[in-house]
C-alpha cells in the first residue's frame, strides 16, 4: 500500500516517516489499551458493569 | 455521607418515545411508497411532490434521523439520568433539543419533496436546515455534558463514552460535510467538487451509520440489555477495547463506497484494509451483547423484549460481517449498484435499529406509566411478524442483487454483452421487488400493533412526570490520578478528558485521508479539455439535483470491461473538476449515466421524460411530465455562476453578463433539433395555437435544460485526454 501512497504525496517533503508514525501510534494505542485492560482490578470492573443494575454492588468502595 | 434527594425527567423521555412512533411510521410508510413505486412507476403520476426522486431521500432521513434519532434521544435521555444518578442538566436544553428536532423534520418533510436538495446522501437538507441541526446537537451535548459534570456517579458506565463519542463525531461530520455556499434561502452549492467532494461525502455517509446508527445504539444496547437480563454485561473489560478500537477504526473506513471509481488508489485500498479490521470491534459488542445473556436464556423464551433485543444483537452481527465481505474489492465489483446493498442496509435498519428500538420502548413504557404491557401476546404477535417482514424483505434483495450482477457482467464468445439491453436486467428482478414490498408490509404492520398496544398500555398507566430518587452527593477527590489508580479508571471519572481524547482518535482517521486528497493536487489528475458546464447545462444539473435522479442513476463508470461495454470509456477523476456537487450517485436502478451525452437524439429524451414506457417498454422509470410544461427560472442563473466562480470554475465576468442570451441561444437550437421529429413539430404547433397568453415557447421550458446537460454529460474527453 505505500507505494500508492508514496507515488501520490511524493511533493511533500520528509513524507516517508507518515507510514511509521501512523504504525507507531496504531501499535502504541492498541498494546497500551490491551496493557490497561488486562491489569485492571477485578473489584473495580465489578463495581462499574454494575453501574445500570439497581443493587448495591455498585456503591462506591472507599 | 448526606444523601440527595432529585427527581429523573420522564416527561422528555416519553415526549421522544410518541415521536419516535409516529416518524417511524410515516418513514416506514415513505419507503413502502417506494417499494410500491418500484411495481407501479407511475403511481403517483405527475404530481411532482410525490415522485420517487424526491420521496427517496425523504424515506431515508426520515427513518434515520426521524424515527432512529428520536429513539436515540429517548433512550438516552432515560439511561443517562440513571447512569449519573443526577436530572438533566437543563430543562430548557431538552425542551429545545425536543421541539427543535421535531421542527428541522416537519422542515425536512415539506422541503425535500418539494425537490431542495443537496443531493448529498444523508444530508439532502439545505442550508439553513444545516445550521439548525448543528444549533440543535450543540444544544443536545451540552445537556449531555452538563449532566456529566453534575453527576453522582463518580465512574463514566461504557454507554456514556458511547453518548459522547456520538456527539463529538457526528457533530465534526455534519459540519465538514455540510459546507456549502448559498446562492439564495433554498440551495447551495457544496464546497467540494468531484473526487474530493465525494471522498468527503462518502467519509460523512459511512460515518452516519458508524456515529449515528452505531455507537449511540451500543451505547443504548450495554444500558437496556443489561436492564431487561438483569444481569451486568458479560466482559466489562472487552467493552473498553471494543469502544475504543470501533471509534478508531469506523472512521477510516468511509472509501468503501468508492472502490473502483475515480478516487486515487490509495484512499481506496486504506478504506478497505479498515473496514477489513473493522469487524473485530463490531464482533466484539456483537458478542458482549448477546453473550450478557448467560444464563438468562429462558427468559429469552418468554420475554418479548429480549427476543427484540436478541434479534436486534444478531442482525447487527449479521450487517457489521456482510460490510467488511463488502469492502473486499472483489465482492464490492459484484455488489455495488446492485440490490445488494438495499438488503445490506436493511439488515442493519430493520432488525439492529428496529428491533432494538422496539425492545426498549417495550421495556420503558410500561416502567414510565407505573403499569403493565397491554398484551405481551401482541407484543409476540409483533416480534414474528417483524422477524418475517425482516426476511421477506431482505432474501430476495440479495437474489436480486446476485442477478443483476450477473446479468450486467454476462458476455457471449463474441465478446458482446448477452443482456445489451439494461431494461432486461430490470424485468427479471420484477418478483423480487414485489416480494420486498410485501416484506415491507409486514414490517410496518408489526409496527402498527406495537404502536397500538403501547397506546393502550399508556391509557390504562397513570403518569410520572418527575420520578424521585436518592443518592448520595459525589464526594470531591483530586483531579489527579490517585495511588494505585490506573489511567483508564482516571479517564473515565474525567469526562473533559475523555471527550478530547475520543475526538482525537477519530480525528487522526479523517485527517489522514481528506486532508491529502485536497492538498495535493497530482491526486486529481487534470484533463485540459474537461470545461465548465454553459449556463443552461448548469441549470439542467439543478433540475437533475431537484428531481433526484442521482437515487436510480450513476454517473460513475468502473474501469470494467463489462461497464465500458455497456457505457463506453471508464470516468476519470479529472472529468468532475466543475462538479460541485458531485453525482456519482450509488444504486443503479437504471443504467448508468456518465456517456449518455450524445448518445440519443434530443427527441428521444423529451419522449422519454415524458412517457418513459413509449421509448422503453417495460422501463420502470417514472413519468416527468412536468419538466416538459414547465417554465425554467433563469432568475438565479448568474447568482448560480458567481457563487461557482467563488468555488474555483473559471467562468469569465463576460460569460456571466451573457449568461441569458447564452442560454437562449442553446435552447433555441434544441428546440429546432426537436422540430426534426415530425410527431413534436405537429404536436407542438396545435400547442402554440391554443396557447394563448402565457404560452412558454419550447426553448424556455425546464426539459431543454435537462436535454442540454444530459446531452454533455461525458463528451469532454472525447477530444482527448492528457492522463499520466
Amino acid at each position: 500500500m505505500l507505494k500508492y501512497v508514496k507515488n501520490h504525496m511524493e511533493s511533500i517533503t520528509g513524507i516517508e516517516i507518515y507510514p511509521m508514525i501512523s504504525l507507531l501510534i496504531f501499535f502504541i494505542f492498541f498494546v497500551v489499551l490491551f496493557w490497561w485492560v488486562f491489569t485492571a482490578k477485578k473489584e473495580y470492573i465489578e463495581t462499574v458493569s454494575n453501574i445500570p443494575l439497581d443493587n448495591n454492588l455498585n456503591q462506591e468502595k472507599s | 455521607m448526606e444523601v440527595q434527594q432529585f427527581h429523573y425527567d420522564n416527561k422528555i423521555v416519553k415526549n421522544f418515545i410518541y415521536a419516535t412512533m409516529l416518524w417511524g411510521v410515516v418513514g416506514m410508510l415513505v419507503g413502502l411508497l417506494l417499494a410500491f413505486m418500484f411495481i407501479f412507476p407511475n403511481l403517483t403520476d405527475d404530481i411532482s411532490w410525490l415522485s420517487f426522486g424526491r420521496l427517496r431521500p425523504l424515506h431515508t432521513n426520515a427513518v434515520i434521523f426521524a424515527f432512529v434519532g428520536n429513539a436515540i434521544f429517548a433512550g438516552v435521555y432515560y439511561s443517562t439520568q440513571r447512569l449519573l444518578k443526577a436530572r438533566m442538566f437543563s430543562d430548557l436544553f431538552s425542551k429545545i433539543n425536543f421541539w427543535g428536532w421535531q421542527l428541522i423534520i416537519v422542515g425536512a418533510a415539506i422541503t425535500l419533496p418539494l425537490g431542495f436538495t443537496t443531493s448529498k446522501e444523508y444530508a439532502e437538507l439545505e442550508w439553513p436546515f444545516d445550521i439548525a441541526i448543528a444549533l440543535i446537537w450543540v444544544v443536545f451535548g451540552a445537556n449531555l455534558i452538563g449532566t456529566i459534570l453534575k453527576r453522582r456517579q463518580r465512574h463514566l458506565y461504557v454507554a456514556i463514552w458511547f453518548y459522547l463519542a456520538t456527539f463529538v463525531t457526528v457533530a465534526v461530520l455534519h459540519i465538514f460535510n455540510s459546507l456549502e455556499l448559498p446562492v439564495s434561502a433554498l440551495k447551495s452549492y457544496s464546497v467540494y467538487a468531484g473526487v474530493q467532494d465525494a471522498l468527503v461525502q462518502w467519509w460523512y455517509g459511512h460515518n452516519a451509520v458508524a456515529f449515528f446508527l452505531t455507537t449511540p445504539f451500543l451505547g443504548l444496547m450495554y444500558y437496556f440489555v443489561p436492564k431487561a437480563a438483569n444481569r451486568p454485561v458479560y466482559s466489562y473489560r472487552l467493552s473498553i477495547v471494543h469502544f475504543w478500537s470501533l471509534i478508531f477504526i469506523y472512521i477510516w473506513a468511509g472509501p468503501h463506497h468508492l472502490l473502483y471509481t475515480a478516487l486515487p488508489e490509495w484512499a481506496q485500498n486504506l478504506g478497505v484494509a479498515f473496514s477489513i479490521m473493522l469487524i473485530l470491534p463490531s464482533w466484539g459488542g456483537m458478542i458482549n451483547g448477546l453473550l450478557t445473556l448467560r444464563g438468562a436464556w429462558d427468559k429469552v423464551r418468554t420475554d418479548p423484549v429480549l427476543k427484540f433485543m436478541v434479534v436486534a444483537i444478531t442482525g447487527y452481527g449479521m450487517a457489521t460481517f456482510e460490510g467488511p465481505m463488502l469492502a473486499l474489492k472483489n465482492v464490492n465489483a459484484i455488489a455495488h449498484y446492485t440490490d445488494w446493498i438495499i438488503a445490506h442496509v436493511h439488515v442493519g435498519a430493520l432488525a439492529w435499529n428496529g428491533f432494538l428500538t422496539f425492545g426498549m420502548i417495550y421495556w420503558l413504557v410500561p416502567r414510565l406509566f407505573k403499569s403493565k404491557l397491554f398484551s405481551v401476546r401482541l407484543a409476540n404477535i409483533h416480534f414474528w411478524i417483524g422477524t418475517l417482514g425482516i426476511i421477506i424483505y431482505t432474501l430476495p434483495m440479495y437474489v436480486a442483487g446476485f442477478t443483476q450482477a450477473s446479468m450486467w457482467k454476462q458476455f457471449n464468445p463474441d465478446g458482446t454483452l448477452v443482456y445489451g439491453n439494461f431494461l432486461e436486467t430490470v424485468t427479471e428482478i420484477m418478483p423480487m421487488y414485489w416480494m420486498r414490498a410485501i416484506g415491507g408490509t409486514l414490517f410496518l404492520t408489526g409496527m402498527l400493533i406495537m404502536v397500538y398496544n403501547i397506546i393502550v398500555t399508556i391509557k390504562q398507566g397513570s403518569k410520572v412526570t418527575d420520578e424521585l430518587a436518592e443518592a448520595p452527593a459525589l464526594q470531591r477527590i483530586s483531579k489527579k490520578r490517585l495511588a494505585g489508580e490506573g489511567w483508564h479508571t482516571w479517564i473515565e471519572r474525567r469526562p473533559v478528558q475523555l471527550t478530547l481524547l475520543a475526538t482525537v482518535t477519530i480525528l487522526i482517521g479523517g485527517i489522514v485521508q481528506i486532508v491529502p486528497t485536497i492538498m495535493v493536487k497530482s491526486n486529481i489528475p487534470t484533463i485540459s479539455s474537461v470545461q465548465p458546464y454553459t449556463p443552461l447545462e448548469l441549470e439542467g444539473r439543478d433540475i437533475y439535483i431537484r428531481e433526484g435522479c442521482v437515487g436510480c442513476h450513476s454517473q460513475m463508470i468502473r474501469p470494467f470491461r463489462s461497464e465500458v461495454e455497456r457505457y463506453g470509456e471508464y470516468s476519470k477523476a479529472g472529468e468532475f473538476v466543475y462538479d460541485h456537487p458531485f453525482l456519482w450517485g450509488s444504486k443503479r436502478t437504471g443504467p448508468d449515466l456518465h456517456r449518455i451525452g450524445g448518445k440519443y437524439s434530443d427527441s428521444w429524451h423529451l419522449n422519454h421524460m415524458y412517457d418513459p414506457q413509449s421509448t422503453s417498454s417495460g422501463s420502470i422509470m417514472p413519468a416527468y411530465q412536468w419538466l416538459v410544461r414547465n417554465e425554467l427560472d433563469k432568475s438565479k442563473t448568474e447568482a448560480k455562476m458567481r457563487v461557482m466562480v467563488k468555488l474555483g470554475v473559471p467562468y469569465t465576468d463576460e460569460e456571466i453578463a451573457n449568461a441569458q442570451d447564452n442560454m437562449l441561444e442553446q435552447g433555441t437550437q434544441i428546440e429546432k433539433n426537436l422540430y426534426t421529429d415530425p410527431d413534436f413539430a405537429s404536436t407542438y404547433e396545435a400547442d402554440i395555437q391554443s396557447g394563448g397568453e402565457d404560452f412558454v415557447e419550447m426553448r424556455n421550458r425546464e426539459i431543454v435544460a435537462l436535454i442540454a446537460y444530459l446531452q454533455r454529460l461525458g463528451t469532454d474527453i472525447k477530444v482527448e485526454t492528457v492522463e499520466e
